[in-house]
């Protein structure tokens, strides 16, 4: 088997098709991930230390265990379950899999950015008076999030590149066009190049996309500290 | 139905190839990180400039991709024949985490105060004396929180092998699956358990590392 040029422009066509789905599987599974990341948070302020431990301990395990067996537990396993089990279509399955995954990361960069806000900031919403919803929604989020948007943004590029493991459940996208296509002519190599190609198109802009805004975000928030 | 020991068996088959992968990727990948990163501080415009597109390159695309691309580009574009799967799992895996931690490497020695260049050129110590003794022991500190992040990251990924036809824990959970449909459950939540267990260590190493980092810092 050679490199053969005339397979590699031949399958262009055949992978861009697959790139959107890629993409917008990302963005599905990224915007599932980013909701549900509050719900880590949300838990990991539970008054309750036992409710918090056991939330915790859920989370690190996601965590720290392969989104890949992940994927598989809800595709294959969770139809099985009795009552609770449905079959889900390789989309779903995808989106929930890797957006679980990813929410206890996203959590994390939640958690940062609400850390980082100045103890003064709650003292005085108490001090006035506002509910826990107002202090919240008012006060404290709008302060914690936008710093961390360049990070918000990394795991964004992070998550494009784990979407391929979607393709081990039958999602067609770019990964699974390829091995279809080596497996019908037996080239794999070409295809496989292609979408190795059309991932860095992406990804590499967007990396140097999101590092000039962190550079941004960093005087910005600096200056802010720096005046107060 | 089979029984939780029964299927903790035929998994059990699979961890010495899961474990084997997983050190064997640590250390080359933990090497290439070193190499990579020494070499994107080095004022050498042709090694900055070919290591940066190495990193550029693994870091742009996705894992799983580069692991097929190996698993069929070795053999079949270059007639390299590694023996074994295991090593172009290893070879995939190392190169990709390697470019990653090469930038956690980069950014430690550059995050070293220039002060402590300067001190260390006014002491007229030698360019190597001022690497080995002055800025890799306090880049090093810097560096552990996040290498043992990668450790998992890299333990994570041990699992893609199966899809190029390694027998590792998943391999074996696939296989138990497709002949007992109904424990599938079992199988996949015993899986996730396993790997766990075997991310706990790795886990306390890098909360470890956090503590270790910062003590006895001046911060500011």
């Amino acid at each position: 088997m050679n490199w053969s040029w005339t397979v590699f422009f031949e399958t262009i066509p055949l992978i861009a098709k697959g790139l959107w789905i890629t993409v917008g599987l990302t963005f599905a599974c990224y915007l599932f991930a980013a909701v549900f990341g509050f719900f880590w948070v949300f838990m990991s302020r539970i008054p309750s230390k036992i409710v918090r431990s056991i939330f915790g301990w859920i989370a690190e395990f996601i965590r720290s265990t392969p989104p890949l067996v992940q994927l598989f537990f809800i595709f294959y396993a969770w139809p099985v379950i009795p009552v609770v089990g449905v079959s889900l279509n390789p989309f779903v399955a995808a989106i929930l899999g890797l957006g679980i995954h990813f929410s206890t990361y996203m959590s994390e960069v939640y958690r940062s950015g609400i850390e980082s806000v100045d103890k003064g900031q709650w003292e005085a919403s108490t001090a006035l008076n506002l509910s826990t919803r107002q202090k919240w929604t008012k006060i404290i989020l709008p302060q914690a999030i936008p710093p961390t948007i360049p990070m918000l943004g990394n795991y964004l590029i992070i998550m494009f590149k784990e979407v391929p493991l979607a393709s081990t459940i039958g999602v067609v996208a770019m990964l699974h066009i390829a091995n279809d296509y080596g497996s019908q002519y037996y080239k794999f190599v070409e295809p496989l190049t292609v979408v190795a190609l059309f991932f860095l198109l992406l990804s590499y802009p967007s990396a140097i996309l999101i590092s000039k805004l962190e550079k941004k975000y960093n005087r910005k928030f600096d200056k802010k500290a720096m005046t107060s | 139905m089979g029984s939780l020991p029964d299927i903790f068996s035929t998994l059990m088959q699979g961890l010495k190839v899961t474990l084997l992968v997983l050190v064997l990727s640590i250390i080359c990948s933990t090497i290439i990180a070193l190499v990579a990163g020494l070499s994107r501080v080095s004022t050498n415009r042709l090694v900055t400039g070919v290591t940066g597109f190495y990193v550029e390159i693994f870091r742009g695309t996705s894992l799983i991709v580069q692991l097929f691309w190996f698993s069929y580009a070795l053999p079949g574009l270059f007639n390299i024949h590694l023996g074994s799967d295991i090593w172009v799992a290893v070879l995939a895996i190392s190169l990709n985490y390697g470019a990653y931690m090469s930038e956690i490497v980069r950014g430690s020695i550059q995050a070293v105060p220039a002060g402590q260049t300067e001190a260390s050129i006014a002491l007229n110590l030698s360019k190597f004396q001022r690497m080995r003794h002055i800025i890799i022991p306090q880049a090093v500190r810097m560096m552990l929180p996040e290498y043992g992040n990668y450790l998992i990251q890299i333990l994570k990924a041990t699992s893609l092998v199966s899809l190029i036809g390694l027998t590792d824990l998943l391999y074996y959970g696939n296989i138990y699956r497709s002949t007992h449909l109904s424990d599938s459950p079992t199988v996949y939540l015993l899986l996730l358990v396993m790997y766990f267990v075997i991310a706990l260590p790795l886990i306390g190493f890098t909360k470890k590392m956090e503590r270790v980092s910062k003590k006895g810092v001046a911060l500011g």
